[in-house]
């Protein structure tokens, strides 16, 4: 972006303690009034001024459908401050970030309020120093985008001249389906270039997703067994033990793969089986994932390689919950799915005739997330039948959430005069200690975007790769007479998707 | 949980710990590094417990206090164990050496045995440090050797001995200390206009190694004349100013607490720069434990700093521009 070649004297590449502080800048965020808003985002804004990343003069600015003046909304990002941050409240940081909030009213057909939030934005340069940068956080539906990005272009707050930025900060779902995914990224990049547009996956933000690169391409130990030879399958779970109660409105007809497979867990799958990068970069960090992604397809046929289920109501961990159909706002009818899970193949040389099978789901077991690489068994075992009999495969895991980390699992000799083996685990837990004191992801995500620093956004190109491979699968299960087949709250999913992988003598791993 | 080990010894403490994991099996093996703390006995040991205890949720690793207790007394170690809500995320042991066993080389002789297998030493001195840690008997086993010369008795004459005593692996928590004002200033000149830095000035109190160290780091990156002066008012490092051909860059922080930016054609920014507490400073002190050749050269550029005599008058407090 910029082409003078300057080097700034006061920074050295082995000065790693510097951090790197956003420029002069500005967020303004739409639909602040919102969850996310109030629990991530402003929590987030506040960590980061408080670990001093953010630039002397920072404003931030809501815009919502309130009649609020700027000290009110001043005091519901104070209250979202004292409930959610992570890191210590201190007042003279608050005070100095408090001086730089703004609110304006309005709705987003009303183009006064638009021309207000311009002059807003104009008076900020000017008192505040924002020197012209600002990121708009559309923290709202989908279907509102179109009108928003309109009024962004009309009142002039999109258009970026010389040094000076403008950017777009949007949230998941980008679409529904292939077709949807492209008018959306349409409207979009006709307002903002596509360097300009920051999709974000707030699990690309968490360090244990980051640390998977570092696991895989900083060590000698695994990347030689990473691969067909040595890995009979890979299972990618995020699971949940909360239900649906209050969220009709977004997931009723959207459902579980839309919500979570297309975007987490091929991203996920996306960091499991990418070739190593040239380096680091953004660019060539994409460049493997969209070929791993192009890469990725379905296994078929579908009627048995996927599995769709819905909760019903039951005890789930002493407490007595109701089914999907039952939860507030959902059609009784509802067909909408809360589990799914699905099947891939990855066609690369390193990968050929993997299976990679992903699971997602509301109210399961319990909350966990994380990517198990299931290992062949030994070619040759040189003990017979009985001292291996509670002999599994060997397994790596990493553990994404909570309790951050990597498990293994590999056999070893039962203590006793016997030989006997059987499964044991060995834990690394380096979360345990340091999620403490590791930012949130949202922390990370929006210094990024401050930065200008793409590489943990999805481009628009993976997210309708996203789309390509999972269509298929909606299509598929929209033409059939049969609805998602239900299960018990608090278990681990309908019978279909054990038989799913047992019609190749595989099975679930219990995260 | 706290275990008192009177009268011991290094052997029997190691057998402790093995035991105290064995039984409560809560003990994570997962850590990163062994962090020494060299203290005198006394009141001080607390303070520095603490604040390992808070790095190491972020660096999970092993503390040793070496606590040198009356040397005219008879030989003894007194020993304590402390593991799980008593010690963070990390393991504390504190060996209380009296008589001979407070001497250097001793202590250095009851870390030993101690050390976690394969993983980084860091040594920390809080208060006083020998003059060249690099050769102290503790210093000897580590990789990285952190001291403070502003806790020091004599804080100039501390940061005498750092400068002339420097080798690769040793840091100061003065240069620590700098952290958030560096980085303000390198991103100050990150944005346009790109244009040099043609002389710069440095404000502080008369004693304060850390305004040296400021004045000397920006003396070797901006080859360009830089000068040191005392300030008229305000604890620490006060103001920096660095001149360019379209006008300065200002940062100045008048009471210790929040600064101002300037720069010219743009508002006054103000910045909260409260002075940084020890166990954030210990915290990024753990994140690297490769040498820190940044500070070595800031140490030397000392040397090409000029000094003013007159004291300098702080512009007034801003009063929320």
């Amino acid at each position: 972006m910029r082409t003078a070649p300057w080097i700034n004297p006061l920074r050295d590449p082995r000065d790693k303690r510097l951090p790197r502080i956003a420029g002069p800048c500005g967020l303004v965020i739409f639909g602040v009034t919102g969850d996310l808003s109030r629990k991530k985002l402003m929590p987030a804004i506040y960590d980061l001024a408080n670990r001093g990343l953010l630039p002397p003069g920072f404003a931030l600015t809501g815009f919502a459908r309130r009649d609020w003046a700027t000290q009110d909304f001043g005091q519901v990002v104070y209250e979202a401050v004292q409930q959610h941050a992570r890191t210590p409240f201190r007042q003279t940081v608050w005070d100095r970030l408090a001086e730089g909030f703004r609110f304006v009213p309005g709705s987003f057909d009303d183009d006064h309020a638009f021309d207000r939030l311009e002059e807003t934005v104009r008076d900020l340069d000017r008192v505040r120093g924002t020197g012209g940068n600002h990121a708009f956080y559309l923290s709202i539906p989908p279907s509102a985008f179109p009108v928003v990005c309109k009024q962004l272009a009309r009142s002039g707050l999109s258009a970026q001249s010389g040094d000076q930025w403008r950017r777009v900060v949007i949230e998941k779902p980008f679409g529904h389906d292939l077709a949807s995914a492209r008018e959306l990224n349409a409207i979009v990049n006709d307002v903002f270039p596509e360097d300009s547009v920051f999709r974000i996956d707030h699990y690309l933000g968490k360090e244990t997703v980051q640390n998977i690169l570092a696991m895989r391409f900083a060590n000698q130990l695994f990347e030689p067994i990473w691969n067909s030879h040595y890995v009979d399958h890979v299972q990618i779970t995020m699971a949940e033990d909360i239900g649906l109660g209050g969220r009709a409105g977004y997931y009723d007809g959207i459902g579980a793969a839309r919500d979570v497979i297309q975007n987490h867990l091929l991203q996920l799958l996306a960091f499991t089986a990418m070739e190593e990068p040239v380096s680091f970069s953004s660019a060539e960090l994409r460049t493997e994932k969209v070929k791993i992604l192009n890469a990725t397809k379905l296994v078929g046929p579908l009627e048995e390689t996927t599995a769709r289920g819905q909760y019903a109501g039951g005890w789930q961990g002493g407490e007595l919950v109701c089914g999907l159909t039952q939860e507030e706002g959902f059609d009784p009818a509802s067909t909408t799915e809360t589990f799914a899970a699905i099947t891939c193949e990855v066609d690369t040389r390193r990968w050929a005739g993997v299976p990679f099978y992903l699971r997602t789901g509301k109210r399961l077991g319990r909350r966990v997330t994380e990517i198990a690489v299931i290992f062949k068994r030994a070619p040759h075992l040189p003990f017979d039948a009985t001292m291996t009999e509670e002999l599994g495969q060997n397994a790596f895991v990493i553990r994404v959430q909570p309790d951050e980390g990597v498990t293994m699992r590999f056999g070893s000799k039962v203590p006793g005069s016997q030989m006997e083996v059987r499964d044991v685990t060995m834990d690394f837990g380096y979360g345990t200690s340091f999620t403490e004191a590791s930012p949130e992801a949202y922390e990370r995500l929006i210094l990024d975007v401050l930065l200008g620093e793409p590489s943990l956004f999805p481009v628009n190109e993976e997210v309708e790769r996203s789309w390509e491979i999972l269509d298929p699968v909606l299509e598929d299960w929209a033409a059939r007479e049969s609805g998602p087949n239900p299960y018990p709250a608090g278990s681990w999913g309908p019978a279909s998707s054990n038989a799913m992988l047992a019609r190749t003598g595989r099975s679930w791993r219990r995260p | 949980m706290i275990v008192d080990l009177p009268s011991s010894t290094t052997s029997a403490v190691n057998r402790k710990l093995v035991e105290l994991r064995e039984s409560g099996g809560v003990l994570a093996l997962g850590r990163v590094l062994t962090l020494v703390i060299v203290t005198d006995d006394g009141g001080s040991i607390e303070g520095a417990i603490e604040a390992a205890n808070s790095a190491s949720r972020e660096h999970p690793c092993r503390v040793i206090v070496l606590a040198r207790g009356q040397r005219r007394a008879a030989p003894r170690l007194d020993a304590q164990i402390r593991v799980g809500g008593d010690a963070g995320a990390s393991e504390v042991i504190v060996l209380r050496g009296y008589g001979q066993l407070a001497d250097d080389e001793a202590g250095a002789a009851m870390v030993i045995p101690l050390l976690l297998p394969d993983a980084p030493i860091v040594a920390w001195w809080p208060g006083e440090a020998p003059a060249v840690p690099s050769r102290d008997a503790v210093g000897l086993l580590a990789q990285r050797r952190i001291t403070d010369a502003l806790s020091a008795r004599n804080p100039l004459r501390a940061f005498e001995q750092r400068r002339a005593n420097h080798v690769a692996g040793d840091t100061d928590l003065t240069w620590t200390r700098l952290t958030s004002w560096r980085a303000l200033l390198a991103t100050a000149l990150d944005a346009p206009p790109h244009e040099a830095v043609t002389a710069a000035t440095v404000v502080g109190e008369a004693v304060s190694p850390s305004t040296d160290l400021l004045a000397g780091w920006l003396a070797v990156r901006l080859n360009a004349r830089v000068k040191r002066s005392p300030a008229k008012s305000g604890p620490g490092l006060v103001s920096v100013r660095l001149d360019r051909p379209s006008g300065p860059v200002e940062l100045v922080r008048p009471d210790g607490r929040v600064g101002t930016l300037s720069q010219p054609g743009q508002p006054d920014r103000l910045v909260a720069l409260a002075r940084r507490e020890v166990r954030d400073c210990l915290a990024e002190e753990l994140r690297r434990l490769d040498p820190d050749e940044i500070y070595g050269a800031a140490l030397a550029g000392v040397a090409l700093v000029t000094r003013g005599r007159a004291p300098v008058r702080t512009p007034s407090p801003a009063a929320g521009s």
